[in-house]
Formats: structure tokens, C-alpha cells, sequence
């Protein structure tokens, strides 16, 4: 009998990196760039950081806060993110300024995985999900799979990773909100054309669950695979606090996954929305 | 070179440093090694199935944070099968932290769990999410001693007794704990506190009430041990809002003869390599070559510990 065993040597690092970049890209996001070790610089898309966050006036944001990989290059040791201001510890992060310091735990969890029999793949995301998404353009390319990106936002110049995915030789379709040409009825519209012409070996989303749930619907009715990635509120990032728990559904039963721990990539069907 | 181990009972620690239990997984082994540390305390486990309480299980508050997680347990065999190996080369003394409804269940549990590989046994009597309304063992000296009591007679392995900070005379509780037979009280718990969103008028945490942890509870922790310390001859481990290595000598100093840290490990995983690291520091600077020299170092002036005697009373 075989057990597992703890790592011999560490696969996280935490540590205080250094702020190389933190800009505004549009009147929402920011880009943060963080140079790192070359352990933390590792990440692989779908893993996540925890990331300490300066206080903002008036807040105190305690715990660090899980941010998506946007992009590591090992090479260069960086990290980088793109988030949305949406909060104290996103507050926070967007006072640092180039030459900071930044704390950082990562990589965290478990990433993206491409099957080798997949040709074509699809990618579906909402908001600032797109940015968990857009290192997977990379990590297809590479792995010689095709990808049709199917973009969604409130409006054109929200719509993040576009360029990640069209410099990795990805088709793009941008929907919004704004052109009326995000609603579900034209994505399942757009959905079906794709598995219709075979297109569509297996489907990744993230950033919504009306969206994740449009998917699970497609992935049973045509038998298909698929990943998510999920996004919970956490405290430890190594799964051991269990507070970012959320319900699975795994032959049937109902149970508990650790978003932190277990994802926060995950199976699509198994997956509650 | 400062001498680091401590003792604790029977047992030696090669340092007086260990995580609280609830903060600690294998995953923590991702980022060190954990033969770095003093012991190993495991999340709480149970005898039944628990899935633990509804989301949000965890809400921030100025120098801290709430929880209220609900102890989700998947039982005795998975622990033994799945969790308990993970742990099999690491020198590290590994302490099992047990919960139950009841106290015949506590001793069944702890005899469940008392094979090889396991030092020793952590009871949790104090968690304030268990029981109704918060209540917990720990809150009554007849319960504890109770608890206590057939826990021993369970195991021959050593028992810490979890005290809960939660209660209006702790010494009572530590003393009903040393009466009953425990190797080591471990004090204390989180503090039971809540926290009301005013944006919509629900409370923060999914079981309304949690536990209250992180920095804002140091103070009153370290004077609990302090009080615990003077009460009982047994080892006292300090827990509670321990974030640097001052902290964990503070504890010391007030009569601890070991220190746990829970909280401050989500802010930096690391925190317990450097709390261990800045401990033999302190040591080297203030002329102490034995760490366990710190333990119950406290300096009293007479009419001070009189006037503390009397707002105690008060």
C-alpha cells in the first residue's frame, strides 16, 4: 500500500516581492507586476496567489487576499495580475507604488489542464474571470491546441485579455452588454455553432455563474468536459482553515471542496453554480 | 547556541513552538519543513460526520478575524487512513486535537485515535461553535474534570486540555483540568464575538456567532495563562494572538511554558519559523542559554501582585 507523503521540498513560496509595475488599464482594472523568486515565479495558469494588502484609509483589510495568476515568466522571475478594484484589499493593493514591497504566497492550488486528444478547445468568461482565463491562450498555444475565446463584459472597454488571446493565434468573438450581444440566449446561440462544427473538445469558464451554468447545461447535453475556475472568499490559501469551502455535486452526493485546496480549477459538470 | 527544547510533561519539544489547532494542514508542508517546529496539532476531529457550518465561515475585524468554520469532520477512519500517514516521517510530536457531544464520546474518540504515530492527544472542550448557544465543556469545572477524567483513562498517550477563554474564573477551569489528570492545559480558544454587516443588517459570519482570534485577543489570552500558570502545576501552553516572536515570549514570561500560533500563520505562513528564530534571538540578547528559562520569568513587585490579587476579586 502506497501513502501519499508530505513534499520533500517546498512548492510555495511565500515571501516579499517587489512591485515592478502597477498601472491602471481601463477605469476599473490594474495591472500588477511583482518580481519574485524564481519558486514563486513557477505559477502555471489557473493557480492563484495570496497577496497581503496595504491598508487604505479607514479600512483594514487583516486577512491576504487570493488574485488569479495573470502571468509568471519564469525566465524574467515575475508575476503578474489584473484585478478589479472592487474592495478594502483591492483598495489596498492599488496604493502600491513601483519599488514597493508586496507580500505573496504562490502558486496556490491547482491550474488549467489540457488533454492531449483535445484539437480545439473554447473559452468562455465574464469580467474579471477574463483574466484568469487569458493565461490559458499561452498554455494552449504551446500545447498546439486551437482556442475560441468567447469574451464577455459590460461593455467593449471592459473587455480584458483580448490581445493575450489574439497574440496566442486564438479567435476572439467580444460580447457585451452594452451592444446587447452578451445575453445568454446569442452566447448559447454562439456556443452551439462552435460544438457544431467541431470546435468545442472541451469548455473552461470563470468570472460567472449564469455563464457556468449555460455550460454545464451544454457539457451534459453533448457529453463534453470541462473546467472552472472558482472563485470563494478565504483566509489560509493551503487548505487548511476550510472556510472557502463550496458545494460539489460528485456521483450524486453533494459534498464540500476546498477552493483553495482542491481547485480552484475544477471539474465543469461537478461544479454548483 | 540557545537551547530551545522545553518540556512539557513527559515529553521534550525541540522548541516551544507549534500551530494552533485549526490553522494547521499538510498543506502548510508545501511552503517548509515542518520538522522546523516544536509539534504538530491537528484540526479538530470527530467520531461523526460534520459538514460544518453555512458560508460566510470567516469575517475581518480590526486587529483580527471571526470564524465560525463548524469543525467539518470526515471521521476516525479517514483520519487514520488518509491524514495520519501524510505524517509518518516527520519528527515533529504530533498532537491529535479531538471533539465530541459528549464526554464518553470524548474518550472513545481518544482511544480511536491513540496508535502509533500520534504523541498525543489535544481535547478541544473548549470550541464555542460546538454546543448551543456557544456553550462548551470548558465553560463548567464539573464538565472539564468529567471530560477530562475518562479521556485519561482512554489513553495511555499524554492529553492537553483546550480551555476556552469564554468563562469568568479560567483558574477554576485549570485547576478542574489538572484535578482530572491532564499532562497540559492549552490556553485558550478563540473568543466568542460577532460582527453585524450594516449594509444589510445580517451578521458577518453564516452561524451568526464565531470565535474572535488574531492580535485584538493577545492581551486578554496572556492574561488568562498568567492566571491559569499560578493556579496549576501542570504545563500551560499559551495560544492566542501570537504573532512575533515578543508575543510568544510575552506568553513565556507570564508562565507558558510553550506557545501555539493559529491566526497570524494565514498572514504569513511562515510566522512560526520566524517566532522560533526571534525567540533564540531574544534569548542571545537578554543573556538567557535556555529558552525555558523564559517560563513564568515574570517580575512582580509585592504591592503590584496584591493590587492584582484584589481587581481580580473585584
Amino acid at each position: 500500500m502506497t501513502y501519499a507523503a508530505l513534499p520533500a521540498t517546498p512548492s510555495v513560496a511565500d515571501e516579499r516581492g517587489i512591485v515592478l509595475h502597477n498601472e491602471k488599464v481601463n477605469a476599473e482594472y490594474r495591472h500588477l507586476v511583482v518580481g519574485t523568486s524564481a519558486l514563486a515565479a513557477t505559477a502555471k495558469p489557473g493557480q492563484f496567489f495570496q497577496l497581503a494588502c496595504p491598508q487604505p484609509p479607514g479600512e483594514t483589510p487583516y486577512l491576504r487576499r487570493p488574485m488569479s495568476v495573470y502571468g509568471a515568466d519564469p525566465k524574467a522571475h515575475t508575476v503578474s495580475f489584473l484585478y478589479k478594484v472592487a474592495g478594502a484589499g483591492t483598495r489596498g493593493l492599488a496604493m502600491l507604488r513601483q519599488g514597493d514591497r508586496c507580500g505573496l504566497m504562490g502558486p496556490l492550488g491547482h491550474g488549467f489542464w489540457l488533454d492531449q486528444a483535445w484539437r480545439n478547445i473554447v473559452v468562455l468568461g465574464r469580467g474579471v474571470g477574463l483574466a484568469t482565463l487569458g493565461p490559458l491562450a499561452g498554455m494552449a498555444q504551446k500545447a498546439g491546441v486551437g482556442v475560441t475565446a468567447i469574451l464577455s463584459a459590460r461593455s467593449p472597454a471592459l473587455v480584458m485579455s483580448e490581445e493575450v488571446f489574439r497574440e496566442a493565434g486564438a479567435h476572439v468573438i467580444a460580447v457585451t452588454d452594452s451592444e446587447g450581444t452578451a445575453d445568454p440566449a446569442n452566447v448559447d446561440r454562439l456556443m452551439r455553432g462552435l460544438i457544431a462544427d467541431g470546435l468545442c473538445a472541451a469548455m473552461f469558464t470563470c468570472g460567472s455563474s449564469r455563464l457556468l451554468k449555460l455550460l454545464q447545461k451544454l457539457a451534459r447535453a453533448h457529453d463534453l468536459p470541462g473546467q472552472v475556475a472558482l472563485e470563494q472568499q478565504m483566509a489560509c490559501g493551503l487548505g487548511m482553515c476550510f472556510c472557502c469551502v463550496r458545494d460539489f455535486i460528485v456521483d450524486g452526493q453533494t459534498e464540500h471542496r476546498r477552493v483553495c485546496w482542491d481547485g480552484p480549477v475544477f471539474d465543469l459538470r461537478e461544479a454548483v453554480a | 547556541m540557545i537551547d530551545m527544547s522545553v518540556r512539557i510533561g513527559s515529553l521534550t519539544l525541540a522548541n516551544p513552538v507549534m500551530p494552533a489547532s485549526g490553522t494547521f494542514a499538510e498543506g502548510m508542508a508545501q511552503v517548509f519543513d515542518l520538522n522546523a517546529l516544536g509539534a504538530l496539532v491537528t484540526k479538530t476531529i470527530t467520531a461523526e460526520l460534520r459538514t460544518g457550518n453555512p458560508l460566510p465561515r470567516v469575517a475581518e475585524v480590526p486587529g483580527g478575524m471571526l470564524n465560525a468554520i463548524g469543525i467539518p469532520s470526515k471521521g476516525v477512519p479517514y483520519f487514520l487512513t488518509k491524514i495520519l500517514p501524510l505524517y509518518r516521517d516527520c519528527r515533529a510530536p504530533l498532537f491529535v486535537s479531538i471533539s465530541a457531544p459528549t464526554a464518553e464520546g470524548f474518550a472513545e474518540l481518544a482511544a480511536a485515535v491513540s496508535v502509533p504515530g500520534v504523541t498525543g492527544i489535544e481535547a478541544n472542550i473548549s470550541c464555542p461553535n460546538i454546543e448551543e448557544d456557544g456553550r462548551a465543556f470548558a465553560q463548567r469545572a464539573g464538565a472539564t474534570e468529567a471530560a477530562i477524567r475518562l479521556i485519561k483513562a482512554a489513553t495511555h498517550l499524554p492529553v492537553w486540555a483546550k480551555l476556552s477563554p469564554n468563562v469568568g474564573d479560567v483558574a477554576e477551569i485549570a485547576r478542574a483540568a489538572e484535578e482530572a489528570g491532564a499532562d497540559a492545559l492549552v490556553v485558550s480558544n478563540t473568543i466568542l464575538a460577532m460582527a453585524i454587516d450594516l449594509e444589510n443588517f445580517r451578521p458577518k459570519l453564516g452561524n451568526t456567532m464565531g470565535g474572535l482570534s488574531g492580535p485584538a485577543i493577545k492581551p486578554i489570552v496572556l492574561r488568562q495563562v498568567y492566571q491559569c500558570a499560578r493556579a496549576v502545576k501542570i504545563p500551560v501552553i499559551g495560544c492566542g494572538g501570537i504573532a512575533t516572536a515578543h508575543d510568544a515570549a510575552e506568553f513565556m514570561v507570564a508562565g507558558a511554558a510553550a506557545v501555539q500560533v493559529g491566526t497570524a500563520s494565514f498572514i504569513n505562513s511562515r510566522t512560526m519559523l520566524e517566532v522560533i528564530d526571534g525567540l533564540a534571538q531574544f534569548c542571545a540578547q537578554r543573556g538567557f542559554a535556555r529558552v525555558a528559562e523564559l517560563t513564568g520569568a515574570i517580575r512582580l513587585e509585592a504591592d503590584h501582585a496584591q493590587t492584582a490579587e484584589m481587581e481580580t476579586v473585584a
